[in-house]
């Protein structure tokens, strides 16, 4: 076991053995399922948009770090994760103009102006999703209808949509789950719900290909468990318990669990390991607020999804978590830490 | 910036030394000292009235105005303002000027008028105004004070149309609110909205502060104090 040099420096001394390349290369492998799936439900335009979202991500943060000098930046899968997770949150037939500029933004002023990897405060994909949400409203909520029967072999116009100009739509829409749930009260089937039969956005259908990815993540230890349990578990309580009280307004726990984004968020968003706390309570503090927050914005908010932005506002409280939450020093007193 | 104490009216009509035009109170507000790409002064009618070039425009000369106008009278009353009480002074003068403004701007377009809305009245607290009227204009000449007052508005106004055109066109595909595209032209609604004016004035401060970093580069030791000013 011991090496027979002896090795001066600084704590930590015990080493897990993963690097940061090896952990990134793993999510890329638990995210291929839900990208599969979702070529196969949405065709051509899906694909077109996730090669059009990768490309945007990997080339703006070659051409950022190329521009500083910093050697080898895309050989830590980091970015690949982003453009992937940013291609997977958009609506399969979005013009891809727009989903190079979000990919640009979420690189540029989600990543690379706090210093690039490891000093985001934010998810860079979701801050990419952000921009184009608050930049595009309309385009980014029209849905695209799933499994339509000429998904590969017809290009929505709209995907092909010349930059700057306004899209056209001339395939059938779809409705999501949550907005059927928010503006015609029409609950969708569990079932279909899990298995991904639904409208919406390009990698959020399948929430079982979602959470086998996580059981993988999980199973290896490259992912904190505690974020998405709690997380999923504060959502299902609340609904559970509101739907409990007032069925009538308030939609059951597992179709809040299984509709929109919630899955894909929990699982892959919120466990960013860079904008998530540290200590084990700091990770449930976190996944219970996002948690939370979801809830009241799709309930109570005019937005029938507030995954995105429950998950930025649970990022931007992460440090504080962290400085409220922190772990005893071995060989001090029992008190909290007084910061 | 020479300051003359001898008497009550003395430096009235006095011009600065060297080029006798003091041009260079008017370039310093264009480029080294502009007060919102180098100082970062005057927030808040930057980020908030921007939305569109008539808007930045009608902005940018108001306040002009008011700051061209405030600097003369605070530097011909500079010896006869009591120190104890030369803020509420300046306050007084600008407020006049503001009203004047104000009330200009209204009769030329009513339409300006509402969409700059409290921005106009708000020109009193301006802090660039203030600002001159301390640092500047009551320790020099009304001549001096006049370039300078004229060189901080227009470097205000140009650089509050840059904003306002990047935002219009970006964000409603016009310009002066004559269409620059057709229909077809699909609108960036973020930059109309306030947090657009933070990413317009982002760009453009990276953009000038990146020129400024080149140039700073590119001079010699000894001037590079000056430079980063």
């Amino acid at each position: 076991m011991f090496k027979k040099t002896l090795h001066i420096g600084t704590s930590p001394h015990i080493i897990g053995g993963s690097s940061t390349d090896q952990i990134m290369r793993n999510v890329v492998f638990a995210l291929l399922p839900v990208a599969a799936f979702a070529v196969y439900t949405f065709g051509l335009s899906a694909l077109l948009l996730l090669i059009t979202a990768l490309a945007s991500c990997l080339l703006t943060e070659y051409f950022l770090n190329r521009w500083i000098d910093k050697s080898s930046p895309l050989s830590d899968w980091s970015v690949t994760i982003t453009g992937l997770l940013y291609g997977l949150t958009l609506p399969p037939h979005l013009p891809l103009w727009m989903v190079f500029v979000g990919g640009v933004i979420a690189v540029a002023l989600g990543k690379f102006i706090f210093g690039g990897l490891g000093y985001n405060v934010f998810n860079p994909a979701l801050v990419g999703r952000a921009f184009i949400q608050a930049a595009f409203p309309v385009a980014i909520t029209t849905w695209m209808a799933p499994f339509l029967p000429d998904r590969f072999s017809h290009i929505p116009g709209s995907t092909l949509t010349l930059p700057f100009l306004k899209p056209v739509y001339d395939i059938t829409s779809g409705a999501t789950p949550l907005s059927l749930m928010k503006f015609e009260h029409h609950t969708t089937d569990t079932y279909n719900l899990l298995m991904g039969m639904t409208s919406g956005s390009t990698g959020e259908t399948s929430a079982l290909l979602i959470l086998l990815g996580g059981l993988y993540l999980i199973a290896r230890k490259m992912m904190n468990w505690r974020i998405p349990v709690a997380l999923l578990g504060t959502v299902y309580l609340i609904s559970t318990v509101l739907h409990w009280s007032n069925p009538d307004i308030y939609p059951g726990g597992l179709f809040m669990l299984f509709s929109g984004g919630l899955m894909l968020g929990a699982v892959f968003m919120a466990t960013d390991m860079v904008a998530s706390p540290i200590t084990p309570l700091g990770a449930t503090v976190y996944g219970i607020i996002i948690g939370i927050m979801i809830y009241v914005i799709r309930v109570w908010g005019g937005l029938p999804e507030g995954v995105m932005y429950a998950i930025l506002f649970g990022n931007a409280v992460s440090p504080h978590i962290d400085n409220f939450i922190r772990p005893r020093v071995y060989g001090t007193g029992k008190q909290w830490s007084k910061s | 910036m020479e300051s003359k104490p001898k008497g009550k009216l003395a430096g009235f009509f006095h011009f600065p030394q060297g080029d006798g035009l003091s041009t260079d109170e008017f370039i310093k507000g264009l480029w080294r000292e502009n007060p919102v790409l180098v100082q970062v002064l005057g927030m808040c009618p930057t980020l908030a009235v921007t939305n569109s070039a008539i808007n930045a425009m009608a902005m940018g000369l108001a306040t002009l105005f008011v700051l061209v106008m405030s600097n003369i009278l605070v530097s011909s009353l500079r010896n006869v303002i009591p120190k104890q009480v030369r803020i509420a002074t300046y306050i007084l003068i600008i407020a006049t000027f503001v009203t004047v403004a104000d009330y200009v701007i209204q009769a030329i377009s009513l339409d300006v008028h509402k969409a700059l809305g409290a921005f106009i009245p708000l020109i009193v607290v301006n802090c660039i105004i203030l600002g001159r009227a301390e640092a500047f204009a009551s320790k020099n000449g009304v001549w001096a004070s006049f370039m300078d007052g004229l060189g901080m508005g227009v470097g205000f106004t140009y650089a509050l149309l840059l904003l306002g055109f990047i935002r219009e066109i970006l964000g409603s595909g016009s310009l002066f609110g004559i269409s620059l595209f057709a229909d077809s032209f699909q609108d960036w609604v973020i930059m109309i909205l306030p947090s657009g004016g933070f990413f317009a004035l982002a760009g453009w401060l990276l953009l000038f502060n990146g020129l400024k970093l080149r140039k700073k580069q590119a001079q010699p030791e000894q001037t590079r104090e000056e430079v980063l000013i």
